[in-house]
């Protein structure tokens, strides 16, 4: 169970309270009479699912039933921070990576797909799996 | 009846003028559920309050606040969660959402203040809405009414994390409720009309254990 804490009630709640409404800041396109089919089909059906940092659309369904988002880990089920809908998040993949990267851990970078994955997930599930043995 | 046209709004008495008989949302179960007379050793006491006036007020909170001031003599809760109950603690306003509030006045007076509050908006961006239809209040109290609530809501009820004057929207026996403490010793529960059957059955089951009478 996640404990969630709502940005408007300004209280951590159960998560039963809550609706996950899928990614979180995507962006129609300004002029979708002139857009390709290919922005629009990527706009209406595709998105991301990252290994890592994902920000999420969220409803506190129960509560103040108010949209807001949340920055997760889709590894570790951790969640980062929640924040309003309209502001911007302050945890990002990159800026986690770059943090601790200075600090000298490895992380599973975000914001890749899982389809076709990568071969560095080879290298990143090695170096887990080291870390439990 | 007596209607009245505020701009584009038109507003409307639900309450009809004739003496009709009226049924709370609990009257069946009343009917056909059981209903436990309230014994001296029973530790929750559970009580409708039912035909009372409920209000959704919509819009940008100082506005609200001014007018609900004049009009009802209740500072609007700003903060999350708030609930302000007036001297005689009959009226009451409920933090919704930021932008939502629930007012509950004695039953009947609810036309009255929505027309009020009308005349006093004016022209301002807001919306009222006469919820009194849709929902019943239903009051726990007693030395056990907090066990009960432990039984039926996944929010935490310590008088810690729950102070009088506190008021939440949550889970309540699997489906949703308002759950508010306007004094020490009692807690209200809002339940929608079409659940109350339901919350009411399950109250009499989780209060079995402490001897739960109904005062009717």
């Amino acid at each position: 169970m996640f404990y969630i804490h709502c940005p408007y009630c300004d209280e951590h709640r159960e998560e039963e309270e809550f609706h996950p409404k899928g990614q979180a800041h995507i962006v129609r396109p300004a002029d979708p009479e002139n857009c390709t089919d290919e922005e629009w089909g990527d706009y209406l059906f595709f998105r991301d699912n990252p290994r890592g940092i994902h920000h999420e659309l969220w409803v506190h369904a129960l509560g103040c039933r108010k949209f807001f988002n949340i920055t997760r880990n889709t590894v570790t089920y951790e969640i980062y921070e929640t924040y309003k809908v309209g502001e911007q998040p302050s945890v990002t993949a990159e800026r986690l990576a770059a943090k601790e990267k200075q600090s000298g851990v490895q992380v599973a970078d975000g914001g890749w797909q899982t389809v076709g994955a990568r071969p560095e997930s080879l290298d990143l599930n090695a170096s887990n799996e080291e870390e439990r043995a | 009846m007596s209607d009245t046209t505020y701009g584009n709004v038109a507003t409307f008495d639900t309450r009809p003028d004739m003496a009709i008989p009226r049924e709370s949302p609990l009257s069946v179960a009343y009917h056909r559920g059981s209903v436990p007379a309230p014994s001296r050793d029973g530790q929750v006491l559970l009580e409708e309050k039912p035909f009372l006036g409920h209000l959704i007020l919509r819009g940008g909170a100082i506005v609200l606040d001014e007018a609900l001031r004049e009009v009802l003599g209740i500072n609007l809760p700003g903060r999350p969660l708030g609930l302000a109950l007036d001297e005689s603690g009959e009226c009451s306003v409920q933090w919704m959402s930021p932008d939502e509030w629930l007012v509950i006045v004695p039953g009947g007076e609810e036309f009255e203040l929505e027309n009020r509050l009308r005349s006093k908006l004016g022209e301002a961006h807001f919306a009222i809405v006469n919820v009194s239809g849709g929902q019943t209040l239903v009051e726990l109290s007693g030395e056990k009414a907090r066990d009960v609530l432990m039984k039926s809501v996944p929010y935490d009820v310590h008088p810690q994390n729950f102070p009088v004057g506190k008021a939440v929207s949550t889970v309540f026996a699997k489906a949703s409720a308002i759950l508010r403490r306007p004094a020490e010793d009692r807690w209200e529960l809002v339940l929608r009309r079409s659940f109350a059957d339901y919350g009411y059955r399950w109250l009499l089951d989780a209060g079995e254990e402490f001897g739960i009478g109904v005062k009717r």
